[in-house]
């Protein structure tokens, strides 16, 4: 085997190295800005009229109420899920709190059952004393505190 | 926060293709390396290539498959990067076993093997990453009990200096690296619950909230295990490796930077009595400040490591043209030594990058994943990657004192190749679970009739 042979297999075997580390980074790029955005509504679904949204049941929250907190008394329809709670413009139910985050917490409905979700806020989102990681399914009554307010789901 | 990226219409796509496409440069990494190890050693391509490679494609494809098929989500990047490691690490010692007439090579084979067949086994027993945080204060007990066995008589064994392994027939064992995992899991744990009373500040030091005095129980704890360690099994390099993962997921939690002054504070003083009190860390810090005093005897290895380094230069010698034999452990710790002296610096800054890449991939996972505990696990074994790669290589090239622990995935050890494919594996989890599009809770309710029944993914807890 000679020299030059040596060499060159030396510098083919670098070469293999780095084009797969700028190959893997390439892949990182394209995954950063190479993400689709989902298409609003399926290709050949007729596009229809929204249905009015079925007449709420007994026994189940038709709305969201601040309870305690300087805002009390505001609510929000939960026919318009998922109500966004925070200090933002954007909120359906926006306070006045200081310790509440501009996209602080949403109740949201899966399953006909009610769940609130922490949206990654500052001071986090607790259900009694316990702070919230994850969705947390919630009943009439249950008592939701963000910042220094208390919301709870009412009929 | 995936909940914003999920009102900006931003969705994560598979990328399988693109995994399956930097599998096969990966293959080619590996491959090829073995064999140019044959070209520079005996002139000729080695009459086992097609075995070898073969081998080594099945183990590669299989992983694929299976993370196809269990996780078809998670990140693209990270298996493809391991598996060239993993590659170029196994030529490598080949290399070191013709020259030193060895066959270390067959048997790391064997622990990759093992190692690719516990990654599809915990991705297939774990389909949700959230069940780990069940086993909180079970794998701490576990890591506890795992940290303490190689200081048991009869199955303990003390391998130069250092009693961190034990025997199990006519294998070695190094149960640390399978702690290493089991605490980064009871850390996350511990700390999501935790986190807001650590986050209390205490009193104010020049801008910085210094904790307050009553919280400061487990991270002394925390301090004092790691003492134990470098005192009782004599081992450097874990000991810093556990101590830092806790701080680094402490300050993670809690967001507060006074815990890193805590931190470094108590890490300097428990650094600074090792020092004066132990022989074995004084003659570490004496090599490093001056390893040419006795360049024959103690400070041999990091001598030749060096001069390995220098010899390598740019583009190195050549596969099977160095003498990257003369370093000892050049398979295990010194790994980098061989591969700096055989392929130069252009091939270690592409191993830095690479490290560099697994550790952003980790990280990445964490800033996108959804719960705070999947976060937590994704950094803990983010910042184990970064600090174990940080205290190696920055030993090897004299940046910091030697202390023993293996290059992830290129050293030869069966323990910790073992415990960083269960690593990825988790990692893996936690990025599918993160970049997996957030099932449409908005849409309004059609014909119950009509519609498939939607599985609503509930953790039992």
């Amino acid at each position: 085997m000679s020299e030059l042979t040596l060499f060159l297999v030396r510098i083919a075997y670098l070469a293999i190295l780095w084009i797969f580390v700028l190959s893997a980074i390439s892949v990182i790029r394209s995954d950063m800005f190479g993400a689709r955005v989902p298409t609003p509504a399926a290709p050949g679904k007729q596009p229809r009229a929204p249905k009015p949204p079925p007449s709420p049941r007994r026994g189940q929250p038709t709305h969201v109420a601040v309870v305690q907190g300087v805002n009390t008394g505001i609510t929000a329809d939960l026919a318009q899920a998922p109500v966004l709670i925070g200090r933002g413009n954007d909120a359906a139910i926006r306070l006045d709190d200081d310790y509440v985050s501009t996209r602080h917490a949403r109740i949201v409905s899966s399953g006909g059952q009610w769940y609130v979700e922490d949206l990654g806020s500052t001071n986090g989102t607790y259900l009694g004393s316990q702070r919230i990681t994850q969705p947390v399914p919630i009943g009439l009554g249950s008592q939701v505190r963000v910042g220094k307010t208390i919301v709870e789901l009412r009929k | 926060m995936a909940s914003n990226s999920a009102l900006m219409g931003f969705v994560h796509r598979r990328r399988r293709g693109a995994e399956l496409f930097l599998l096969v440069l990966a293959l080619v990494v590996g491959i090829g390396a073995y064999a140019a190890v044959g070209l520079g050693v005996d002139g000729e391509v080695p009459t086992n290539l097609i075995g070898y490679g073969g081998w080594l494609t099945i183990l590669v494809v299989a992983a694929h498959v299976a993370v196809r098929i269990v996780a078809p989500y998670a990140d693209p990047v990270l298996l493809p990067v391991v598996a060239a490691l993993n590659g170029l690490g196994l030529a490598v010692i080949h290399r070191l076993d013709l020259a030193k007439d060895t066959a270390l090579a067959s048997q790391q084979l064997t622990w990759m093997t093992l190692g690719v067949v516990l990654f599809v086994g915990t991705l297939i027993i774990l389909p949700d990453h959230r069940l780990l945080a069940r086993f909180t204060y079970t794998s701490g007990l576990t890591a506890i009990v795992l940290l303490i066995l190689p200081m048991l008589p009869g199955i303990g064994r003390t391998i130069n200096g250092a009693k961190i392994w034990i025997a199990l027939g006519p294998f070695s064992f190094q149960p640390g690296e399978v702690a290493k995992v089991l605490l980064v899991i009871t850390f996350a744990g511990y700390l999501v619950v935790h986190r807001d009373a650590l986050a209390l500040a205490g009193r104010r030091v020049v801008f910085i909230d210094l904790p307050r005095g009553r919280d400061l129980g487990p991270i002394l704890m925390m301090w004092a295990v790691s003492l134990g360690i470098l005192v009782l099994q004599r081992d450097l390099g874990s000991s810093l490796l556990f101590f830092g993962l806790f701080l680094v997921m402490l300050y993670v939690a809690t967001e507060r930077p006074g815990w890193l002054v805590v931190g470094g504070l108590l890490f300097f003083g428990g650094a600074t009595a090792a020092f004066k009190l132990f022989s074995h860390v004084q003659s570490r810090v004496d090599i490093w400040l001056d390893p040419f005093a006795d360049p024959d005897g103690s400070g041999y290895q990091l001598v030749q490591a060096l001069y390995g380094f220098a010899w390598g230069g740019m583009v190195g010698r050549g596969l099977g043209e160095g003498m990257p034999e003369k370093v000892p452990y050049a398979e295990s710790d010194f790994i980098l030594a061989a591969i700096g002296e055989e392929l130069g610096l252009t091939a270690v800054m592409a191993i830095l990058l690479l490290y560099g890449l697994v550790v952003e991939r980790a990280l990445r996972a964490a800033l996108i994943s959804r719960d705070g505990f999947g976060k937590l696990v994704a950094t803990g074994l983010a910042a184990v990657f970064a600090l174990q790669i940080f205290v190696v290589i920055g030993g090897v090239t004299r940046l910091i004192p030697l202390t023993g622990l293996t290059t992830p995935f290129l050293s030869y050890g069966g323990s910790s190749l073992v415990a960083n494919w269960v690593i990825i594996a988790i990692l893996l989890r936690i990025s599918d679970q993160a970049r997996r599009p957030l099932p449409d809770l908005t849409e309004a309710e059609d014909d119950p009739d009509e519609q498939a029944t939607q599985i609503v993914k509930v953790v039992p807890s």
